[in-house]
């Protein structure tokens, strides 16, 4: 991807953090809200040193109101500016769902195409940081349901930097979700140049013949581990990073299922009509025939959400022992 | 009849001015008759009424620079956005849901207002959520440092939205270049203001760090007065204004409401009696801008205007279902 070559490593937080700070210093329409996004510079730091660089009228402190945080982000967007809403966890984004879903998502459709709205929301989400029922939770489902709305969870630091800048330049509105355990665990090497990641494009992050996984967010991290487990006894499997949850690229998985004539998806999501629901069934209508055993799921399990205790945090989450062992069952069957 | 005293001038309305403010008004009120005819003969599904509140809307809208300012309104400005470039043609255009409905051809229900053209921001039915977008477009017209003022419009029933009020809080702290305007015609369909709001609409405004006046909304030149100074003052770096301009509706809610159920008929003829519109003509005629025979002679030019608006609507072509599927994103298409 890297054009002239040069590239540093970085986690996923301070990726985002610099691309964001670029794209600011390129283009003078772009703001940021949020609440913290000001004088704290976030609470994950993503726009530390922001308001020093840019100032009080593009580093816009709001007051706590998520619903607010995303009806004026779409006024901005509607007189030409280039808003970036921080929703500070994506469990508190759902006093701004209506004005996400039945505002932001249905201008364009409903004005006939007279109005449209360039708009980023960016949603840190995801379990493994010990913050319970209310800074745990996966979102992607409520929003990749609506039309209107693009939804994306790049796992690595090159595809977070690449689909920001795709989302910036995205004339939608889009919702950015940033898995808070990635943040600082994984790290990757990040193009200095300015790149883009296209929607709907998913990434194959593995090869392989004899199963196909299909993850993103924190899930992709522990399949890729899980399959490298495997090789070591001569099982290959294919990890398909879906990155863009809506469009989704269900070509690659096809084509990937029609060589591997296995799929199992994998997402901490509640089970229960999440993304892998949609995957399952889009590759039981189109690929029932390359099938050579059952669709699986490892997904959330059916409680309202992800409990506190370490112990029940690690019952709650799928880990990489579980994967590995479905993924045994499945090459297997 | 002995000249009355001139209100206009003053305000800086000239007599063309007051020949506009008062041919809007009778447009709106001959577009919501026919709507209403159009219903009863089964051409027209729904129906929002804007009669009683002509003049609230007019008043105020006519504080505001076209062409430059933004509008945010909701579903009864029939009046407002009359003002702000539809025409009669357009308006039925959208209550039959025609393809070259301005607002969403054919897409939205009748009365969800929109038109890049004419400044005025796509609105949805959910109550108050244009307020917020009202407040987002101020503050970029503040930070781009552009002297354009934003006006929204919502009714009483809005105020209890927790949109309406984050919209009062950011445009308080921010000193936004943004004018709310409350009519309030009494009624959330059938709740009362008595069980809408605690205290009264323009109090609210001390709250949020801006000032809030009252006045009677079934007067077009107070509601001129009110708007303009706020407008005003709003161009002017002040900050922004809450107004609550009393007025009522003639009609139910729609025309899937009955308001028979909770308000009586005396209640509602007494309402009449401060019609907005014959107030105009009494003060026109009092001030020598129009006479009997003009004012019979504008009824009947308008209602004529009005009726070839509608005609032309019903004749125009439906949206093409093939073309349902677009506009949902600028660059993907859907299945």
């Amino acid at each position: 991807m890297a054009g002239n070559g040069a590239a540093t490593e970085k986690n996923v937080v301070q990726t985002i953090h610099d691309t964001l700070f670029e794209e600011m210093k390129r283009d003078d329409r772009v703001v940021v809200l949020g609440e913290d996004v000001g004088a704290r510079g976030g609470v994950f730091r993503v726009t530390h040193g922001f308001l020093k660089e840019f100032g009080e009228d593009r580093v816009i402190d709001t007051p706590l109101d998520e619903c607010l945080i995303a009806g004026v982000a779409i006024g901005l967007a509607v007189d030409g500016l280039r808003p970036v809403a921080e929703f500070q966890f994506a469990d508190f984004i759902f006093p701004g769902f209506n004005q996400i879903v039945q505002e932001a998502a249905r201008f364009r459709y409903r004005s006939n195409g007279d109005f449209g709205l360039p708009l980023v929301m960016r949603a840190p989400y995801g379990g493994g940081v010990h913050g319970a029922l209310y800074h745990s939770q996966s979102i992607e489902a409520f929003f990749a349901h609506v039309p209107g709305l693009k939804v994306v969870a790049p796992s690595t630091p090159h595809d977070a930097k690449g689909m920001l800048l795709q989302a910036m330049d995205d004339p939608d509105p889009v919702l950015y979700l940033e898995h808070k355990k990635t943040y600082r665990l994984i790290k990757g090497e990040v193009p200095e140049e300015r790149y883009t990641i296209p929607f709907g494009k998913a990434d194959i992050k593995r090869e392989g013949n004899d199963v196909t996984c299909v993850a993103y967010g924190l899930m992709l991290h522990h399949c890729l581990e899980a399959a490298s487990r495997l090789a070591g006894d001569g099982i290959e499997v294919e990890v398909i990073d879906l990155r863009s949850l809506y469009p989704l690229d269900m070509d690659t998985v096809l084509e990937s299922v029609g060589k591997t004539s296995k799929v199992m998806i994998v997402y901490e999501d509640n089970k229960f009509l999440g993304l892998g629901a949609e995957v399952a069934a889009q590759v039981a209508e189109k690929a029932m025939f390359d099938l050579d055993g059952p669709i699986v799921r490892i997904g959330g399990p059916h409680v309202p959400a992800m409990p506190y205790s370490p112990s029940l945090e690690r019952w709650f989450l799928p880990d990489v022992d579980r994967i590995e062992q479905e993924m045994r069952k499945l090459a297997e069957f | 009849m002995a000249k009355g005293k001139d209100r206009h001038t003053e305000l800086g309305l000239k007599e063309e001015d007051l020949i506009e403010m008062y041919r809007y008004m009778l447009t709106a009120r001959f577009c919501d008759e026919r709507q209403w005819g159009l219903n009863r003969m089964g051409k027209a599904p729904f129906v929002v009424p804007v009669s009683g509140h002509e003049a609230a809307q007019v008043g105020s809208a006519w504080a505001f620079e076209r062409g430059k300012d933004v509008f945010c309104p909701y579903y009864r400005d029939l009046a407002l956005v009359l003002v702000a470039g539809f025409t009669p043609k357009d308006v039925f255009l959208g209550l039959f849901g025609k393809a070259d409905d301005p607002s969403s051809g054919g897409r939205q229900m009748p009365a969800h207002w929109g038109s890049s053209r004419h400044n005025i921001v796509t609105g949805s039915s959910p109550i108050a959520t244009q307020v917020l977008h009202a407040a987002g477009v101020a503050l970029a017209k503040k930070l781009k440092k552009e002297d354009a003022v934003v006006g929204t419009w919502f009714g009483e029933g809005g105020t209890s939205e927790g949109d309406w009020h984050g919209a009062m809080n950011m445009a308080g702290i921010h000193k936004l270049p943004l004018v709310f305007v409350c009519e309030n015609n009494q009624y959330a369909i059938s709740v009362h203001e008595s069980k809408q709001v605690a205290g009264r609409v323009f109090e609210r405004a001390k709250g949020y760090g801006m000032p809030g006046y009252e006045g009677d909304g079934n007067d077009v030149l107070e509601s001129y007065r009110l708007t303009k100074d706020a407008v005003d003052r709003a161009r002017a770096g002040e900050g922004p204004t809450l107004l609550e301009l009393r007025t009522y509706r003639f009609y139910s809610h729609t025309s899937d409401d009955d308001d028979r159920t909770y308000r009586t008929k005396e209640e509602v003829e007494e309402a009449k009696r401060r019609d907005p519109i014959p107030a105009f003509e009494t003060y026109l005629k009092t001030v020598d801008v129009l006479d009997d025979d003009k004012i019979a002679q504008m009824r009947e030019e308008t209602k004529t205007l009005v009726s070839e608006g509608a005609k032309e609507a019903e004749e125009a072509d439906w949206p093409d279902p093939s073309t349902a599927t677009r506009h949902v994103y600028a660059d993907l298409e859907v299945e």
